[in-house]
C-alpha cells in the first residue's frame, strides 16, 4: 500500500509541472497586461513600460518562467501587487477560508445526498422516494448564486435571523460559533446541487446493488431490513458512491468562486477572481497551481480509499 | 455490528449540534454600535500608501490617514491650505515655497517637517532614492515636472519645477500628493503600504485581509479632532451583497450604490447622498478615417444620441447629460453658456444628407465595465439603438476593462469608429491635456485616442498650463471648450452623480466633488 501511495503521488509531480506551464501560458495569452490594469485610463505606452521595468515584466518570457518556477520551488511564490503582500501569506488565509466552507458543504452534502439516495433506494416509487426526487431536483436545478442570493434575502435582509455576508463579525467575531454562524447560509447554498447529485446517483448506485442475489439472501436468512440496507447493500454501493464523491468535491470547491463572491466569504475562489481582473500574475499563477495540486491530491486520496474498501482493485 | 447506523445518527447529532450552537451563542445580528462607523467599500485595497495606488476606492482611506500640503475646500474643487500655511509662486511659475504649519506630528510620533515633504516626493521620483523600491509609483507622472524639493529651513520647502505647470496645486490636493512618514516608511519597507502613518485625523490601527481596515480618531489631531472614534471600511464587492448588508444593518455607509436598488433606500431609515463630480462619459469618434473622419456626421451622432434618456433611463437618474468635454464640476473653469446637444434625430439626418457621407457602417467599441464607465453595456446599446434610428449602421464589439484599454489606448485607427470612454480628473486641464491635444495622439504616448487636432485647442491648452492666474486660465479652458463642443471629437453623454446611502445613526456626512471620502466630520450616534 505504501509504494501505491508513493507510485501515485511521484506521477502527480509532471501532472502539477505541466500546469504550471499551462497557467503560465494562459496568463501570457490573455489580453491585457498588469500595467495597463494598474494604470487604467493612464496606460500611456510610457508608464506602462516603466511600471513593468518596476515589476519586472521586461525579461523573456521563458527567463521569467524559470525564475518564478525556481522561487517556487524554494517556496518563494512572489508578492502580489495588487494586494501588495506575499502571495504565499495571501493563499495560505484565502485557502483556509474556502476549506472551511467547502470542507463543511461537502460533509453536509456527501451526509444528505447518501441518506436521501439510500431512503429513496430503500423505498423505491414510494412516497419518500417521490418526495426526495422532487426535492433533489429543484436543489439541482437551481443555480446556487441565485438559491444564495435567496437565502441572503429571506433570512438576513427579511428576517435579520442570519448575517447577510463575510466570515466573522466586524468586531468581537471570530471565535467558531461566529464563524458557523456566518458559515450557514453559503454552506447550504453550496451544498444544495452537489447534494442532489449525490443522491441520485447513490439512488441508482444502491438500486443496483438491492437487485444481487445475495441481497435477496441475506433477506431470505431473515436479517434485519435496516441492516440489509445499511449493511449489506450501501457497503457495497460505496465503492460506486466514493468516485462520485470525489468529483463532487472537486464541484463544491469550484462551486465555491459563485457562492464567495455572492456571500463575501475570504475565500480562494473570489481571490482568484479579482486577480484575474487586475492581471495579478503571481497571484492567480499561485492560487492555480495550490488549488490544482488539491485537486491532485484529492483525487490521489479517493483512489487509495477505494482501493482501501475495494478489495478487487490492485494496489 | 451497528457500525453505521450509529455514524448516521452521531453525524447527524453532530451536525445538529453545531448548528445549535452557533444559532444559540451568536448575537442578533448586526446593529452596530455607538462610535462606530462601518463603511460598505467597493474592494479590498491594494494598499495603504498614498503613492502606490490608483484606485478611488483606496483613496477613499487614505484622506482619513494622511494629509496633503494642500487639500479641496469643502464642497468645491478649489485649492486652499493643508500642512502647509502658505505658498508663494516664483514670477515664472517654477518655484513653489510653502510655510509648513507647524507642531504637527505623525501618527507615530515623529514631527511633520521639510524634510518629511522632500522624502515623499523624492521616493517617487527618484529612482536612486533608497525607498524607490517600496514602489512602483504608477502616478508619479503626476508630479514629474518637479526637477528638485529643497528643504529652506525645517518649516520651508521649496519645490522647483522644470517649466511651469499650472495643474501642479491641485495634483497636490490629489492623494498621490499625500505626506509620508519618513521614519515609517525606513521601518516597514515594502509593507508601508500595510502599515501606513500619516498626519491625519485617524489613525491606522489595523488590516485584517479581505474583511476589514479600522482606523481610530487621532487623539492628537493638529485641527479639529474627528467625530467617530472608530472607522470600519469593509470590502464586499458584490454590489447586491453590499446593499442587502446596508438592507440588513450590518454596514452604516455604501458608496457606489447600483441606480437600480436606490428605490430600497427611500423612507425614514436611510438618506441618500448625491454629488456631481469631475467625471465625463463620452465616446471617442475616430476623426482620422471612415464617416467620422467628417465634422458633420460627428455632430449629427451628437444630435442623435438621446443623453437624456440614457441618464433617467438606463443610469435611473445617477448622471447628468454632459455639454462638453469638461465637467461642470470644475465650476471656475466651466463655461456655463454651454448647452449640450439636443436630442434631434431630424436635425441629425439633414446632417448627414448635407455630409454626402454615403457609407454609414460603424464599428462601436464597448466595455463590459471599469472604472468610472458606469453600465457600459446597456449605454452602448442604447446608443447603437439612437444611431441606428437616423441611418447608422453600427456593430458593436464588447471587450472585457483590461483588453478593452488595450485595444482603445494605442488608437482607434484601422479598428473602430467609436469606443465609449470616461475619466475622473482633478484638474480642468488634465484630460483635454491627455485626450485631446494633436501631440496627445496615441504615438505620441498621449490618450488621442480618436486623433482629434485643432491648432486653435493646443495653442489654448499649452496657454493655460503654463499660466499661474486662476481667471486667465479659466478663460482659456472655457474657450476651448467651446471650440471642442462644435468640433465634436467625442459624444459627450454624462456626467456622473457619485452616491453614498447612510442609516439614520450617521450625521453630518456629505460626498465631495472631488470624490474623496471625508469622514473627519461624522458623527456616529
Amino acid at each position: 500500500m505504501g509504494a501505491y501511495i508513493l507510485k501515485r503521488l511521484l506521477s502527480a509531480i509532471p501532472v502539477i509541472l505541466g500546469i504550471t506551464i499551462i497557467v503560465f501560458l494562459i496568463i501570457e495569452l490573455i489580453p491585457g497586461d498588469p500595467a495597463t490594469a494598474i494604470l487604467g485610463a493612464y496606460a500611456t505606452p510610457e508608464n506602462v513600460e516603466r511600471i513593468n521595468r518596476d515589476l519586472g515584466l521586461d525579461k523573456p518570457m521563458v527567463a521569467r518562467y524559470f525564475i518564478w518556477l525556481g522561487n517556487m520551488l524554494q517556496g518563494d511564490f512572489g508578492r502580489s501587487f495588487s494586494l501588495n503582500r506575499p502571495v504565499l501569506d495571501e493563499i495560505s488565509d484565502r485557502f483556509s477560508a474556502t476549506l472551511i466552507l467547502a470542507g463543511v458543504s461537502f460533509v453536509l452534502c456527501s451526509i444528505f445526498g447518501i441518506l436521501a439516495g439510500v431512503i429513496s433506494a430503500a423505498r423505491q416509487y414510494g412516497f419518500a422516494d417521490k418526495a426526495i426526487t422532487f426535492v433533489v431536483l429543484i436543489g439541482i436545478s437551481i443555480p446556487s448564486f441565485f438559491l444564495g442570493m435567496m437565502l441572503q434575502l429571506f433570512f438576513a435582509v427579511q428576517h435579520r435571523m442570519l448575517p447577510v455576508s463575510g466570515m466573522k463579525m466586524i468586531y468581537g467575531g471570530g471565535d467558531l460559533p461566529d464563524i458557523l454562524w456566518h458559515l450557514i447560509l453559503p454552506a447550504t447554498a453550496l451544498a444544495a446541487v452537489a447534494t442532489g447529485v449525490i443522491a441520485r446517483l447513490s439512488r441508482s448506485a444502491m438500486l443496483e446493488v438491492l437487485r444481487q442475489d445475495y441481497i435477496r439472501t441475506a433477506r431470505a436468512k431473515g436479517v434485519n431490513e435496516r441492516r440489509v440496507i445499511y449493511g449489506h447493500a450501501l457497503r457495497s454501493a460505496m465503492v460506486s458512491i466514493i468516485p462520485i464523491l470525489g468529483i463532487q468535491a472537486g464541484f463544491v470547491i469550484s462551486g465555491a468562486v459563485y457562492i464567495e463572491y455572492v456571500f463575501e466569504w475570504p475565500g480562494l475562489g473570489r481571490m482568484l477572481v479579482n486577480a484575474i481582473l487586475k492581471r495579478d500574475i503571481l497571484l492567480v499563477e499561485g492560487g492555480v497551481v495550490v488549488v490544482a495540486s488539491c485537486y491532485v491530491l484529492f483525487n490521489i486520496m479517493v483512489d487509495v480509499i477505494q482501493s482501501l474498501i475495494d478489495p478487487r482493485i490492485k494496489t | 455490528m451497528n457500525l453505521i447506523t450509529w455514524t448516521r445518527r452521531g453525524l447527524l447529532a453532530a451536525v445538529g449540534a453545531t448548528l445549535a450552537l452557533g444559532i444559540a451563542t451568536a448575537p442578533a445580528t448586526a446593529q452596530t454600535p455607538p462610535g462606530v462607523l462601518i463603511v460598505g467599500q467597493i474592494a479590498e485595497p491594494q494598499a495603504l500608501d498614498p503613492q502606490a495606488v490608483t484606485a478611488v476606492n483606496d483613496f477613499r482611506i487614505l484622506v482619513n490617514i494622511y494629509e496633503g500640503l494642500v487639500k479641496y475646500a469643502p464642497g468645491t474643487l478649489e485649492v486652499v491650505p493643508g500642512l502647509a500655511e502658505s505658498w508663494t509662486i516664483s514670477d515664472d511659475g517654477t518655484v513653489y515655497t510653502f510655510n509648513l504649519r507647524s507642531g504637527v506630528s505623525f501618527h507615530d510620533g515623529t514631527p511633520f517637517n521639510a524634510e518629511a515633504v522632500k522624502f515623499t516626493f523624492d521616493r517617487m521620483l527618484d529612482e536612486n532614492h533608497p525607498y524607490y523600491n517600496t514602489g512602483p509609483f504608477p502616478l508619479s507622472f503626476f508630479f514629474s515636472a518637479i526637477s528638485e524639493t529643497t528643504v529652506i529651513d525645517d518649516l520651508t520647502v521649496q519645490i522647483t519645477l522644470s517649466e511651469p505647470f499650472a495643474p501642479f496645486l491641485s495634483n497636490l490636493a490629489y492623494p498621490t500628493g499625500l505626506i509620508v512618514s519618513p521614519t515609517a516608511v525606513a521601518e516597514n519597507g515594502e509593507d508601508f503600504g500595510r502599515n501606513p502613518v500619516g498626519t491625519g485625523p485617524f489613525k491606522f490601527e489595523e488590516w485584517v485581509s479581505n474583511e476589514r481596515v479600522v482606523v481610530l480618531r487621532n487623539e492628537e489631531y493638529w485641527g479639529e479632532p474627528a467625530g467617530t472614534e472608530v472607522v470600519v471600511f469593509r470590502p464586499i464587492t458584490d454590489p447586491n451583497t453590499r446593499v442587502a448588508e446596508m438592507l440588513a444593518g450590518g454596514i452604516d455607509m455604501m458608496v457606489e450604490v447600483p441606480p437600480n436598488a436606490l428605490s430600497e433606500f427611500e423612507g425614514d431609515d436611510f438618506t441618500i447622498v448625491e454629488q456631481a463630480g469631475p467625471h465625463v462619459w463620452f465616446l471617442i469618434l475616430n476623426a482620422k478615417e471612415g464617416p467620422m473622419a467628417n465634422k458633420l456626421i460627428r455632430q449629427a451622432a451628437n444630435y442623435a444620441v438621446n443623453k437624456t434618456a440614457l441618464v433617467e433611463n438606463v443610469l435611473e437618474g445617477t448622471a447628468e447629460v454632459a455639454a462638453g468635454p469638461t465637467p461642470p464640476a470644475f465650476a471656475w473653469a466651466y463655461n456655463e453658456e454651454l448647452e449640450p446637444y439636443p436630442y434631434d434625430p431630424d436635425k441629425a439626418r439633414e446632417l448627414i444628407a448635407e455630409s454626402g457621407v454615403e457609407d454609414l457602417s460603424l464599428t462601436f467599441y464597448v466595455t463590459e465595465g471599469g472604472s468610472g464607465m458606469l453600465d457600459p453595456v446597456a449605454m452602448g446599446t442604447a446608443i447603437q439603438a439612437d444611431l441606428a434610428a437616423v441611418g447608422f449602421d453600427v456593430t458593436i464589439e464588447t471587450y472585457e476593462w483590461n483588453t478593452f484599454l488595450g485595444n482603445v489606448n494605442p488608437g482607434l485607427e484601422g479598428k473602430a469608429d467609436m469606443a465609449e470612454m470616461a475619466w475622473m480628473t482633478n484638474d480642468p486641464d488634465t484630460l483635454p491635456f491627455l485626450a485631446l491635444r494633436t501631440a496627445a495622439w496615441p504615438e505620441e504616448g498621449g490618450f488621442n485616442s480618436g486623433y482629434y487636432s485643432n491648432p486653435e485647442v493646443d495653442a489654448l491648452l499649452e496657454q493655460a498650463r503654463v499660466s499661474t492666474d486662476q481667471d486667465e486660465r479659466a478663460r482659456l479652458y472655457k474657450e476651448m471648450q467651446a471650440i471642442v463642443q462644435d468640433d465634436a471629437p467625442w459624444v459627450f453623454v454624462a456626467n456622473w452623480k457619485q452616491n453614498a446611502v447612510t442609516n439614520d445613526k450617521v450625521e453630518n456626512f456629505t460626498l465631495e466633488p472631488s470624490f474623496l471620502l471625508q469622514l473627519q466630520g461624522v458623527i456616529k450616534n
